[in-house]
């Protein structure tokens, strides 16, 4: 059995061209709300956020960098990444990670 | 017998069908951690498809990084504890290999559409040993802090790359006249239309150095889906971003490409420290490029205690944008007094360069520091260099010994 199967490696081996390589799938690992987040007032982050990122990019930037980091991490999502947030939205995703993370 | 189905690889099938305990890393939530040493460093150990468990800094995109003691365990890092990166979240759900097609067009003779065989037989095969080090490799220790991934010191990694240079497919393609630079894109995508794509740019004399090479292979096997398969760009000496992963298309361009990821991410102070006081902005700037030199303790874990009585041995690695590793000084009294460690084995000028140095030391506690010099005589400086977003940390590193 075991000089078999050597056999059939050595043949893979030396033939990598004539093997048809089939697809490779990939899917992504499950994600996680972060605890800091799973709250009533983390769910416009949530909503918001999450349609383009998982939401450790979010919990784990340093803390109190205070409301002007926030303010400018949520415009530049908007204005350089072109994420489709509401104002209104923007302004309370800003307020809530100021409040929870400033 | 090359081909992983990663199909459906969440955590707990891929830890079924890799056999490995379930026990080690039980269900979604329940996670083992680790704890960065700086402020707001907790981060849970995960298994993605192909990697062993990785400390996970983000899931979507995946962003991974490799826990320090892999670099302990030999100069090459293997492909399962390879650190992950990416930009955008749009990752290719599958990838054929034989309906693969690498294009190579823009301001050339002929442009080419090249299959993987046919990358495989039809051009010279190269091999290098290279790291690949993101460019915010370590931002979490940056003072003052600064915004953007925090990693810690495992987002870079050593490998054995093969594969074609690119001169070869320029060469084949065929320049025309005032082509100026070349540009890389992969199969990975915005989430969402309007984003930037990730495209890179290199100088045309860059581009065709014979270095630089599209890769199909690492450290003996295909690459991990997350490192980039069937093909990434090897960038020897140069930071991350530039090692285009599931790269397809190889733009050759007659004027200064002005993407988002070249013309405004990824650049440094173009000043001679690319530093800044911390706080301020910087007048002027330029793309990142080359590595500057690191070096690190690998055999020791900062606090570590040891027994009093016998000789320390002290072990660890060395790397650089492209000049050899020349020499190693460390110092076993915070930087007053330094001696020259012995060099290890050569595997070119852009990988580890391992180093060891034997060490008596008194009971007590030893602020132990390395400092590497290149053959071009650039050495770490002993005061970190601030930069706003937090790259090219190369200060020289210090840890607490006890001798007990």
């Amino acid at each position: 059995m075991r000089s078999a199967s050597l056999v059939l490696i050595t043949a893979a081996a030396l033939l990598p061209a004539a093997i048809p390589a089939k697809p490779l799938t990939y899917s992504a690992p499950p994600e996680r709300t972060p605890a800091e987040l799973s709250d009533a007032e983390g769910e416009v982050v949530v909503n918001v956020c999450s349609a383009c990122h998982s939401l450790e990019y979010i919990v784990t930037q340093p803390r109190g960098k205070g409301a002007q980091f926030w303010k400018d991490s949520v415009a530049k999502m908007i204005n350089v990444y072109k994420a489709p947030v509401e104002p209104a939205d923007a302004d309370a995703v800003a307020a809530v990670l100021a409040k929870k993370f400033g | 017998m090359n081909e992983v189905d990663v199909r459906n690889w969440g955590r707990r099938e891929f830890l079924t069908a890799s056999g490995l305990a379930l026990a080690a890393a039980p269900a979604v939530g329940l996670a083992r951690t680790v704890q960065m040493p700086f402020a707001n460093g907790a981060r849970p150990l995960v298994r993605f498809p192909q990697k062993r468990e990785m400390i996970l800094l983000t899931t979507r995109p995946p962003q991974l990084e490799t826990p320090f003691e892999v670099f302990n365990q030999g100069l090459i890092t293997p492909n399962d504890a390879f650190f992950v990166r990416y930009h955008l979240s749009g990752l290719p759900d599958v990838i054929d290999p034989a309906a693969f097609r690498l294009k190579i067009g823009g301001h050339v003779g002929k442009p080419l559409e090249i299959s993987l065989a046919s990358l495989k037989r039809d051009f010279p095969i190269e091999e290098i040993v290279a790291v690949n080090q993101c460019s915010g490799n370590s931002r979490g220790f940056v003072e003052p802090r600064v915004g953007g991934g925090q990693l810690g010191n495992g987002a870079m990694g050593n490998a054995r790359w093969r594969g074609v240079s690119l001169k070869a497919l320029l060469d084949k393609a065929g320049l025309r006249e005032g082509a100026r630079q070349v540009t890389f894109n992969g199969l990975d995508n915005p989430p969402l239309d309007g984003i930037p794509d990730f495209v890179k740019a290199l100088d045309i004399d860059h581009a065709r150095d014979g270095e630089v090479m599209i890769a199909f292979q690492m450290n003996g096997q295909d690459l991990p889906y997350l490192n980039g398969y069937p093909l990434r760009l090897i960038v020897p000496g140069h930071y991350g971003t530039y090692w285009v992963k599931h790269l397809n298309a190889i733009n050759v361009v007659d004027a200064q490409f002005e993407g988002y990821w070249m013309k405004t991410a990824y650049r440094i102070p173009d000043n001679d420290c690319n530093c800044l006081v911390p706080g301020q902005k910087p007048d002027k700037t330029k793309p990142i490029s080359r590595f500057n030199v690191r070096s690190f303790v690998t055999s020791h874990a900062d606090g570590a205690k040891v027994a009093a009585g016998r000789a320390v041995e002290l072990r660890g690695i060395a790397f650089a944008g492209g000049s050899n590793i020349a020499r190693i000084l460390v110092s076993a009294d915070g930087g007053q007094g330094w001696q020259e460690a012995r060099l290890g084995e050569d595997l070119g000028r852009y990988s580890f360069r391992e180093w060891r140095l034997g060490l008596s030391l008194q009971k007590g506690m030893h602020a132990i520091k390395v400092r590497a010099q290149t053959a071009d005589g650039e050495t770490q400086p002993l005061e970190q260099r601030w930069q706003p977003a937090g790259y090219m940390r190369n200060v020289v590193e210090t840890l607490k010994l006890e001798v007990a």
